[in-house]
C-alpha cells in the first residue's frame, strides 16, 4: 500500500518520522534498523551553541511516561553539520532540523544557517520547550510572539518548509495554531511535553534537578489527541501529530482525527528498533481495516 | 570515529527468559537468558525490557553483563524498585526484549595484575572477567557488601584469586571499609591498575584515594537511562575534560581521573 504523505512540499514515503530529543543525531539508531525506512529523521533540537544542559537528574519514570527536564543539551550547529549530517541517508530520507533559540534574531540566524544546507529538508520551531529558561515555551505561549518568531524564521530561510512545533501548556492551543499558520508556517507539530512535576517524600526533594519538567508517553496520548483533532479543525495546513505514540494503532488514531503524519518520541527508549518495526506494521493495519489509502482514511472520525 | 549507517555493532534482540536463580533471598536473583550472538567486554552492559510490559514500566532497565556462556547470558539483579521486582517475578520462557553490547566496558591486558574494588551489586560485571581470565592468579578482590554474603556470587569466583570480603551493616562498618580502601589502594598503587564497581559512595571514596595516591584506575559508574543508545541525554555524568557526557555510550566505565563525583 502506498502510504506516502505530501506535507506542503515535504514528500514523505512513509507518515511515521522520529520526534526531535528522542531519537538523537539519527545515527545512535542506525545499528537498530535502517534510517531510510523512516518518513523522516527529526533531530535534536540545535542551538547556535553548543549547550551543556540542565544538571542531572533529568529523568524520571512516571506511571505510563516520563518527565525530562534536560535542557536542550546539544552539540551545536556548527558541529552538527560537520560531524552528524553528513552520516544521515538525507537522499535517501527527509532529514529536518529542530531548532532551538533563546530570542527571535538568534531563530532566525539558526534557519539562516540551516537554509542553505541542501541535506536538511525542513526545519522545525521548537517554540515549546519547557526546560529552559529564555526561549523554548514563552514564545509558544502567547499566539503574537509566536507568530513573531514563525515570520523571523519564514523571512530568515524562504525556501524549506517551516514546522512550527506547539506546547500543550496553553489555555487554547487552536489560538496560537492559527496565529502561526497566518504567520507563515507550513506545518504544524504538536504536541511538545506537558509540564509536570515528581517529588520524593523521604528524601523531600524533586527528583529532577530542575524541579519541573516535562511528561511525555503513553500517559499524555489522550492530551495529545485532542489536540491534534482540535487545531486540525481551525486550520488549513498539514499538521504533525505526536505525544505517546507506541504502535501503527497509535499512530491511526492521529491520522483519523486529521493528522498527515506522525512522530514518534518516548516509544523510542522502549525499544531502539520500535520505530522501524511501525513502518511496515502500519500497511498491514491499513489493509486489515479495509483502508484503501491513507489519504481516505485522514479526518475520517465520525462524530455524532 | 563517527558511528555511520553501515555499522552493525549492536542489536535488539527477544530472547527467552531460560530460568531465574534466586541466591537464597527473595531480593537477589540471577536471571538467565537464552545467549546473543555477539560477545562483549566486562562492564559493558544490556538494557532489559520484557514484552509483556507493554506500556507500563516505560524504560528498559540497564544491567552489567554478569557471565556469558554458550549456554545463557546471565544478569544479576538486585530488587530495589518496580522494574526489578517485575523482573524477578518474570515467568520462565518469557521474551525479553534485550539490547547490547552497550558502552564502554574495562580495558584489560592479560599481563597486567588488577585489584578489583567492588560493592554490593557493582561485583556483576566482575564476574565472567575474572571466571574467564586465563591467569585469575593476577586478580584480587575487595568485596564489601551489606547483605550476607551468600546473596553475592562471591563464592563462585576462582580460588586461585586472593579475594577478600567485608560485610558493612553499620555507620563504623562504612568507615572501617573506607580505611581498608584507602590502605589497599596505596599499597597496590602502581602493582597494575584498580578496577571498581558499586554505588556512589563507595566510588566516590575510591575515587578520592586513587586521584590521592595517583593510582591508574578504571571506575564503572551507575546511572539512571531511559535509551541505552546515546539518544535520551539522561545519564550524563561530569567529567573533566568534556563536561557532561552520556554515561550510555562514553562510560559506564571510566578512567577515575577523568570523572567529577
Amino acid at each position: 500500500m502506498n502510504t506516502s504523505v505530501d506535507l506542503g512540499g515535504l514528500r514523505l514515503k512513509n507518515p511515521i518520522m522520529s520526534a526531535s530529543g528522542t531519537f538523537g543525531y539519527g545515527l545512535e539508531f542506525a545499528p537498530y534498523g535502517d534510517l531510510q525506512k523512516l518518513g523522516a529523521i527529526v533531530v535534536k533540537g540545535l542551538s547556535l551553541q553548543p549547550r551543556s544542559g540542565n544538571p542531572p537528574p533529568r529523568i524520571t519514570e512516571t506511571p505510563c511516561g516520563m518527565l525530562n527536564a534536560i535542557g536542550l543539551q546539544n552539540v551545536g550547529v556548527e558541529k552538527f553539520l560537520r560531524e552528524k549530517l553528513p552520516f544521515l541517508p538525507a537522499d535517501k530520507t527527509p532529514v529536518i532540523a529542530n531548532l532551538y533559540a533563546q530570542g527571535a534574531g538568534e531563530f532566525a540566524e539558526l534557519a539562516a544557517i540551516l537554509g542553505d544546507e541542501p541535506k536538511v529538508s525542513a526545519l522545525e520551531i521548537n517554540i515549546s520547550c519547557p526546560n529552559v529558561r529564555c526561549g523554548g515555551v514563552q514564545f509558544g505561549q502567547d499566539p503574537e510572539a509566536a507568530a513573531f518568531v514563525t515570520r523571523q524564521v519564514r523571512r530568515a530561510c524562504p525556501d524549506k518548509p517551516l514546522i512550527i512545533k506547539l506546547s500543550p501548556n496553553v489555555t487554547d492551543i487552536r489560538v496560537i495554531a492559527r496565529s502561526v499558520q497566518e504567520a507563515g508556517a507550513d506545518i504544524i507539530s504538536l504536541i511538545n511535553t506537558l509540564g509536570g512535576m515528581a517529588v520524593d517524600i523521604h528524601s523531600r526533594k524533586p527528583r529532577l534537578a530542575n524541579t519541573v519538567g516535562g511528561l511525555s508517553g503513553p500517559a499524555v496520548k489522550p492530551v495529545a489527541l485532542k489536540m491534534v483533532y482540535e487545531v486540525c479543525g481551525v486550520v488549513d495546513i498539514p499538521v504533525i501529530g505526536l505525544g505517546g505514540i507506541c504502535s501503527a494503532r497509535d499512530a491511526l488514531e492521529f491520522i483519523m482525527v486529521g493528522a498527515h503524519a506522525v512522530q514518534i518520541g518516548t516509544a523510542n527508549f522502549m525499544r531502539p528498533d520500535l520505530i522501524f518495526d511501525l513502518v511496515d506494521e502500519l500497511p498491514v493495519l491499513l489493509a486489515e481495516l479495509g483502508v484503501e489509502s491513507l489519504e481516505k482514511f485522514r479526518g475520517s472520525l465520525e462524530t455524532a | 570515529m563517527h558511528n555511520t549507517c553501515q555499522t552493525k555493532s549492536r542489536f535488539c534482540d527477544r530472547v527467552r527468559l531460560l530460568g531465574l536463580d534466586f541466591a537464597g533471598h527473595p531480593d537477589f536473583v540471577h536471571l538467565y537468558l537464552e545467549p546473543p550472538s555477539w560477545d562483549y567486554t566486562p562492564g559493558q552492559f544490556v538494557m532489559l525490557r520484557p514484552e509483556i510490559w507493554v506500556q507500563d514500566p516505560i524504560w528498559p532497565r540497564p544491567f552489567s553483563i554478569c557471565e556469558k556462556t554458550p549456554e545463557y547470558m546471565r544478569i544479576f539483579v538486585q530488587v530495589v524498585g518496580r522494574g526489578t521486582s517485575l523482573l524477578s517475578s518474570a515467568v520462565p520462557d518469557s521474551e525479553i526484549n534485550m539490547w547490547g553490547p552497550l558502552g564502554r566496558g574495562f580495558r584489560l591486558s592479560l599481563d597486567k595484575r588488577y585489584l578489583i574494588l567492588a560493592g554490593g551489586m557493582g561485583i556483576a560485571p566482575f564476574v565472567g572477567l575474572c571466571k574467564e581470565h586465563p591467569y585469575p592468579g593476577k586478580l584480587s578482590l575487595i568485596f564489601g557488601h551489606r547483605m550476607d554474603r551468600s546473596c553475592y556470587p562471591f563464592d563462585e569466583l576462582p580460588g586461585e584469586m586472593q579475594r577478600q570480603s567485608m560485610r558493612q551493616t553499620n555507620q563504623e562498618d562504612m568507615e572501617h571499609f573506607g580505611r581498608v580502601l584507602q590502605e589497599q589502594i596505596a599499597r597496590f598503587a602502581f602493582k597494575g591498575e584498580i578496577l571498581a564497581c558499586g554505588p556512589m559512595p563507595f566510588l566516590q571514596v575510591v575515587h578520592k584515594h586513587v586521584l590521592e595516591t595517583g593510582a591508574p584506575a578504571q571506575l564503572s559508574v551507575e546511572t539512571r537511562m531511559a535509551c541505552g543508545v546515546g539518544a535520551c541525554l539522561g545519564c550524563v555524568v561530569e567529567t573533566r575534560s568534556q563536561g557532561l557526557v552520556q554515561s550510555c555510550v562514553q562510560g559506564p566505565v571510566f578512567d577515575a581521573g577523568e570523572l567529577v563525583l
